[in-house]
This record gives C-alpha cells, structure tokens and sequence, in this order.
C-alpha cells in the first residue's frame, strides 16, 4: 500500500545541502497498523508530506496505493486521507456540516453513501452535539474529532495521521484510539500514525518504525522494539535508548 | 472545475450572511471606498476642464470600464494573493492534499459577497458615462467586449501577483504593486503616462487592453501615442496570451513549492 | 540582536519610554523585507500618481501655488508617509489584544497603556520613516526630479511637523482601536477610519485642489494635521509656528480623547472583567 525504495529529500539550506530524509526504503501492506516514531526533526513530517504528493523526493521511488504521489497528486488525493494534528483541514469559520458538505463535494462522494458514513462516523465519534458550531469554537479534542470524520468521508484506503493525539487530554486521547483501533479492525483500512505519545504506539501498533538523522534506525514489531533493550525497561526507556543512540541500530 | 468554484463561494456566503447587519455595513463601505477614486477624478475635474485631451466623462468611461472589470475579479478571485499568508501558516499543505487544483480552493477561500459593492459602484459610473457621452452606437458591441477582456487580464494578473508569492514569501506585498497598481494605471487615460510606460503596458504587461485601446475604439478617438488601428482589437488575443503565462508561472509556483517546501 | 527582558519594574520613567521606542524601531526591523515591499508598492504608486499630478499641472499650471515641481514632491512625500503613519490604519496591535483578552495584562501594568502604545508606535514610525518613507522619495527624485528644503531651519521645522503628525496619527489610531472593545464588528470602523484618512489627509490629492466648502472643511478637521500641514513645510508653503499650533491643538484633542478612553476601557475590563 505504502512503498518506499531509497527515497530521499535534501533542502538547501543557505547554500548547504541538508539532508531530511535520505535512502529510505520500507513498505506497508494494507491492511497495517504502523507507528512512526523519530525525534523532532528526524524527517517525519518529510515523509509524511511526500507520501501527500505535497513534496516531491529528490531522489528514490515513493508510491502508495500504487500511485506516484509527485505526479498524481489529486488522483491519489481520493484514496488517502491526512490528518495533520498541529492545524485543521476543515474551514475555520465554518460549521462541521458544512465542512462536511464541501468534502463530499471535492472528493465527489455520492450522496447517500455519504450520509451513510457520515452518520456511522458521528456516531462512533460522538459528533452529535457540536455538528452545527463553527470550527473555531471547538475544542481541540472536538476539532480533532471533525478532522477525522474530514478525512474518512471519501472512504480512503490509507489514512496518514500526523500527532493526532497532541495536546489531548486523556478521555479524548482513549476515544481516538479506540476509534482507530477498530478503523483498522473493521474496515481494514491501512494507517500510519506519527507521534510523540508512546501511548499511541503501545496501544495500537503491532509494528514499529523508528527514522533518526532521516535514516531509518528500526523497523520491526513493537516486542522486536522491546527486545532491543535489557528487559523490564519500558518502552520510553527503549526509545530514549535509540533516539540518544545508546543502543546499536538493527 | 466552476461547480466545485461556486460551491466554495456558495458555502462562504451563507458564512457571511449569518451577520447580516456586517454584511449590509461592509457593502455600503465598499461602495465609499471605491468611490474614492471618483471623488480624486472629479475633484481634479474641478480644477480644469481637460485631463491629457480627455474631458471628465470621457475619463469616467475609462475608469468605469477597467473598474467595474477589476471589482469583479477582486470579489471572485482576489483572495488569491493570500499565498504567502497560507504557506506561512501551513494551510496550504491541508489544501494541497485535496483532489481538487489549488487555484480554486484558494481563489475562493474566505469569499465575501461584500465586495458587491464595488462592483455595483462601477457600474453606476460605467453607465452614467456612456449615458453622458454622445457615443457612436454601433460601436457599442465593443463595451461588452472589453468587459470580458478586462476580466481575463486583471484574473491572469491576480495569478501572476499569487504566483509571485511563492517565491517572495516574506514580501507579499509586492504582488499588490501589480494587481491594484494595474488597476490604478487603467483609471485614467494612458495619455497620461510617458511614451515608455505605454510601451510597456502595451507590448509587455498588455494592461493597455483593458480599457484604453478597445475605450479609444467605442470613443471613436485617435490614439494620441499613434499605435496601428487594428490594436483596438487585439484584446482578446493580448488577453489569453496574459492568461496563458499566468497559468504557467501559476504551476511553476506549486512546482517550486512543492520542491522547496518552504 | 539585543533581547533584554522589559520590566518596568526599578526603570524610571523616562527611561522606560524612550526604551520602548527602541523596542518598537527593533521590533519592526525584524519585518525588514515586508517593509522593504511596501517600500516598493508605494514607489510604484508614487509614479502612477504623479503622472495624475503632472497632466493636471500642465493643464493649470500653478494651481494651488505649486509648481509642477512641488505637486510631483507632493505626491512622493505622501508615499512616503504611508507606512510611519499607518494611512491605512492599523499598526497598534490593540484589536487583537482586545479580542483576545490579554489587554487586561496590558492594563495591571503599573504604567500608561496610552504613553506605552505611543512609544513603541513612535520607535515603529521611526523605523518605517528610513525604510518606507526614503525609498519612494529615492525613486521620486530619480524618476520625476523632486524639491528638497535647502536650509536646515527648513528641515528642522518639517521634521517636527512630521513628528507632530505622527502623535496626530497615533492619537486618531489609538481611539479607532480602542473602539473594538464596544463593537461587535470593528471593520465598519476601520473601513471608516481609513476612508476619512486617506481623502481628508491630502494623501490622494493636495486639500488645496478640493472646491470650496469641502476645502474649508478639510482643513479643519484633524487628518489634515497628517499630511497636508507637514508636506506644506517641507516645500516651505506655510509658516511653521501656525503649522505647529493646529498640530498640537489636534494632538492634545485627540490625545485626552485617548485617556478618557483608556480609563472607560480600564474599568470594563478590570472592573467588569471584561
């Protein structure tokens, strides 16, 4: 579903060359639950925003949903969804219905499938009781919530979320990921989760990526993770481990 | 492509319309503002009785027609120059992952039908000009024309003043020496303006199309800078070529983005 | 750059004001390229509108007492006033801060929240002044050719006219920001604002070409304290100390407009609570 073979990204940065992300190669089969773990300015978000088609690489071969993301932007824009958890991809001064009523517009959804899985999603979120409030007078936890409805409403087969679960508080953080838990479950819908919240990877990934210095530094399953470091560490002491480079890289 | 454009238009204008009180307000401002420009041409018409060998009516023919073509385009599209405050707050990445083409959701975003008012303004001045003015009425089919010209040019130099933000993300400013500078160039006759300044409006940013070539045409004048006769005409073809560069500087920016991620 | 914490606490009070005019001119040297642009659009404007100017002065040539010559230095210098004097409005930052509650820090501060906003809009004119208000007279001169004082009592005098201005300026500002705290909608104000700023300064055309009653009326008001009156000094038009008598009377006005303000807005804010 996700395909990486050696992608790499450099800017340039008052004349010197930087490197985000660089030889990057991974797949995710659908289907998959993946976390991707890095510290901040690992090359996450370049990576994320490649798999967009929002930046294109500078070197390698990305595809997803064999799509190339570079040249087929917009095609690929109806098999995936993003969530960005720093900003909202609804209209600020809008209400949730109207910011819905746009997307099955621009993604040219039909309308009774669209009522249908808007109600199944409201339902399972709980969008009920803020459906008519304008975006900017949510809560972070209720806006998140309307960015996740936004970005499943054309039934997308990978769903890419960046931090989703940043500055929520716990109630909000556990319904979240139970609803992404059963997304994957029931749906089969393919996701990759970036994030700071250990939380998040603990309770929802079965594999685990890890980019350090735009390398790939681990990629396996979340006990293979565990087994990198002595036992009974918890999992923040494994990922310190590697982010600080205190445990060798597979 | 135009029903996704008025769907966006659509939604924000219900938006607005919950304040209707501010929406009445912002109209009736937007009338004031522009008529402005009407105050600054008929005071200067208070002090002489020619403007560069045209009288008042004539100028106000001038400023009508490039205006009202101007004020349409500032309602419908001119929020296209809000690039660099886009890129600027990450917003335009939540616009780039969506199956539809940037210009559009971007032009439409954060329409008001406020601007009506400027548009409603132009007309009142377009119409009381051809009104005062003894025009040759089988000249007329040209007004409708250069309307249309008008449109295409002053959108093509909005998407130029967008595009030029990717680029000059800390400068955006600059892109409004262009749109509302064209605009402030085709309020008065181009007789105005030195041989050179001409030249250039004519041959390289065609802005001479809008109103002044096609305008000397309806007034049956003589261009005072002596160009061909057939330049009355040339509007349209002045009008795609703009539009066609627009278009590729336009994706040269998204391209240029899309690279640079800045 | 130097970033040094600013507490009023141990400064007197001199010293703290004049280091807010300071924080103001650094604050806004960090914008150097959005200014820069402006500097540019404004120069664009400048010569379209000169040109305006030029065919109208060869139609009446010595209309209003200007010769071509001062009607094109006219139309650079208001230009150039654009930016230090927020033709446009804005510049103050209040709204937002109004809109967003933290004005209530401002106001248990142990000094003017008036004197404070002043000195920093000062250190922000100043700067604008150098990077907006040159590069239009620059191009002006290049272009066109334009009328510069020659005696330094001259200079002396239209440089504390233009000061003069720009505490008339911030006098008007002050209150159109102060307002939001009363309206719902503080964009019919803005709009209102800029409308009677831009005709009523002499910033589209010299007060001098408006016909009669509205001449007059011009005149009196206190935009014309702006850019009418400091223009006519730089190109010598006017007697300084009538010029700077109008100036103050109109700062002064619009100033204890401003205080009584500051104090209405004190008690909405710290008695009601908002």
């Amino acid at each position: 579903m996700i395909e990486l073979d050696g992608a790499g990204r450099s800017f340039k940065v008052r004349r010197r060359v930087v490197h985000a992300v660089r030889d990057l190669s991974f797949t995710v089969s659908p289907g998959e639950f993946v976390g991707y773990l890095g510290p901040n300015g690992a090359g996450k978000s370049t990576t994320i925003k490649m798999l967009c088609g929002i930046l294109t690489p500078t070197s390698g071969r990305v595809r997803v949903a064999g799509l190339d993301p570079s040249r087929r932007r917009t095609t690929l824009a109806r098999r995936i969804g993003v969530v960005f958890g720093q900003r909202t991809t609804l209209w600020w001064d809008l209400p949730l219905t109207d910011s819905f009523e746009l997307i099955r517009h621009l993604y040219k959804v039909d309308r009774a499938t669209f009522r249908s899985r808007l109600d199944e999603l409201a339902e399972t979120l709980d969008l009920g009781t803020f459906m008519r409030t304008p975006v900017r007078q949510l809560s972070l936890g209720q806006r998140m919530r309307g960015d996740l409805t936004a970005a499943l409403l054309h039934a997308p087969d990978v769903l890419v979320l960046d931090e989703p679960t940043i500055g929520l508080d716990v109630v909000s953080k556990a319904s979240i990921r139970d609803f992404l838990r059963r997304l994957n479950a029931e749906q089969g819908t393919t996701v990759l989760l970036t994030t700071h919240d250990l939380g998040d990877i603990e309770r929802l990934c079965r594999r685990v990526m890890l980019i350090d210095h735009g390398r790939l530094a681990f990629d396996g399953t979340l006990d293979d993770l565990m087994a990198t470091a002595p036992e009974q560490s918890s999992l923040e002491e494994v990922v310190t481990r590697l982010y600080t480079g205190a445990a060798p890289a597979q | 492509m135009v029903r996704t454009y008025f769907l966006l238009i659509w939604t924000w204008t219900r938006a607005a319309a919950a304040y209707p009180v501010s929406f009445t307000l912002m109209i009736l401002f937007g009338i004031i503002t522009s008529g402005l420009d009407v105050a600054v041409i008929l005071v200067v018409f208070a002090n002489t009785t020619t403007l560069a060998g045209f009288s008042r009516d004539e100028v106000l023919f001038l400023y009508g027609a490039a205006s009202v073509s101007f004020a349409i385009c500032d309602m419908f599209i001119s929020n296209i120059d809000r690039v660099s405050q886009h890129i600027k707050a990450g917003t335009l990445d939540t616009i780039l992952i969506r199956p539809v083409g940037a210009w559009i959701q971007l032009a439409a975003d954060r329409f008001t039908p406020n601007r009506l008012g400027r548009v409603l303004q132009s007309a009142v001045v377009l119409g009381y000009a051809v009104g005062a003015l003894d025009l040759d009425w089988r000249r007329a089919w040209m007004i409708p024309v250069m309307l249309v010209t008008g449109i295409v040019i002053f959108t093509a130099v909005w998407t130029l003043g967008g595009a030029m933000q990717f680029v000059l993300i800390d400068a955006p400013e600059i892109s409004n020496a262009l749109t509302y500078g064209s605009h402030q160039l085709n309020q008065y006759p181009l007789s105005i303006y030195a041989r050179d300044l001409v030249k250039g409006v004519t041959y390289v940013l065609p802005l001479a199309f809008v109103n002044w070539q096609p305008g000397l045409y309806v007034l049956g004048r003589d261009d005072p800078f002596g160009t061909p006769e057939f330049l009355r005409f040339a509007g349209p073809v002045a009008a795609l070529a703009l539009a066609l560069l627009a278009a590729l500087a336009w994706r040269q920016g998204v391209r240029h983005y899309r690279s640079t991620g800045s | 750059m130097r970033n040094r914490a600013l507490t009023p606490r141990r400064c007197k009070t001199i010293p703290l004001y004049a280091r807010l005019v300071r924080y103001g001119f650094r604050k806004h040297a960090t914008y150097v390229w959005a200014s820069l642009a402006g500097a540019f659009t404004n120069s664009v404007f400048g010569v379209l509108r000169a040109y305006i100017l030029i065919a109208l002065w060869q139609a009446r040539p010595g209309l209003a007492g200007y010769d071509i010559t001062d009607a094109i230095t006219f139309c650079f210098i208001t230009q150039a006033f654009i930016g230090p004097m927020q033709l446009f409005g804005g510049g103050l930052g209040i709204p937002e801060r109004i809109r967003s509650g933290d004005i209530a820090l401002d106001l248990v501060r142990p000094a003017s929240l008036q004197l404070w906003t002043l000195s920093e809009d000062l250190g922000r004119a100043a700067y604008l002044f150098l990077i907006r208000g040159l590069p239009p007279m620059l191009v002006g001169a290049a272009v066109f050719g334009i009328r510069v004082p020659t005696d330094l009592v001259q200079w002396l005098a239209f440089l504390a006219g233009f000061t003069a201005a720009v505490v008339v300026s911030f006098g008007w500002r002050y209150l159109v920001a102060l307002s939001v705290c009363w309206l719902v909608d503080d964009r019919g104000v803005a709009v209102a604002s800029m409308i009677l700023t831009t005709f009523f300064s002499g910033m589209m055309l010299p007060l001098h070409l408006f016909p009669g009653w509205l001449g007059d009326l011009a005149f009196a008001l206190p935009w014309a304290a702006m850019v009418q009156l400091p223009v006519d000094l730089f190109l010598g038009k006017a007697p300084a100390p009538d010029t700077f008598a109008v100036q103050l009377f109109w700062a002064a006005v619009l100033l204890g407009l401003g205080a009584l303000g500051t104090r209405a807005i004190r008690h909405k804010v710290v008695i009601q609570g908002g």
